[in-house]
């Protein structure tokens, strides 16, 4: 049972080495960001199958952190990538008001 | 009979990372990278998880499996709107990527 989790383990570490391939390969910020977030996911799943592995189910939490953090990143790369405010609706409806100080 | 039901479901995950991935290499474009990605990599994570609890010890472990799932999808519907928000705008304005 557990060497078919290990095998499991080790082909979700190829789809990372994958999603490694496309963040070195780019082309744009988006892209890298999508491939940090096939790691993240892949990342949740091995923790997962080595918690079944070494039996050890306190593995779960580490599970739990990798998946908010996985969310996190995303949310500040998009904070990142726009002004602040962008996104808010009432600004969005007005394009042609002076641009507002923050 | 659950060992042979983990070892299915875990195989169909691995099956669904797979796929996800290597729509993430082969799709032409960011928006169709990011539904390969957001999709089948989140299905993969739960047959995984659902493969791993029929190994669960207790009620409290099980119910931790489900709650990192929902989470991965929750943040997984939440990030690809906000992704592909930004792959749409750098792609309609120019090539330079940054709309600051």
């Amino acid at each position: 049972m557990s060497d078919w989790a290990l095998l499991i383990a080790t082909g979700l570490l190829l789809t990372s080495a994958v999603a490694l391939w496309r963040i070195a390969r780019g082309p744009h910020r988006a892209d890298r960001m999508m491939a940090a977030q096939l790691v993240g996911t892949s990342g949740i799943a091995i923790v997962l199958l080595l918690a079944l592995v070494v039996d050890d189910w306190a593995m779960l939490d580490v599970a739990i952190v990798l998946a908010l953090l996985a969310a996190l990143s995303v949310i500040a790369y998009a904070k990142s990538a726009y002004d602040a405010g962008y996104g808010d609706p009432e600004e969005d409806q007005a394009p042609s008001q002076e641009p507002s100080d923050d | 009979m659950t060992d042979l039901l983990t070892m299915i479901l875990t195989a169909i995950g691995l099956i669904f990372f797979a796929v996800g991935s290597l729509g993430l290499i082969r799709f032409p474009d960011s928006p169709s990278r990011l539904h390969a990605l957001t999709k089948a990599d989140n299905l993969g994570l739960g047959f995984i998880v659902l493969g791993v609890a029929f190994q669960a010890p207790g009620a409290a472990a099980l119910l931790k499996l489900f709650l990192i799932w929902a989470l991965a999808i929750f943040s997984a519907g939440a990030s690809a709107q906000l992704v592909g928000r930004i792959a749409l705008d750098s792609g309609r304005s120019d090539a330079s990527g940054s709309k600051r």
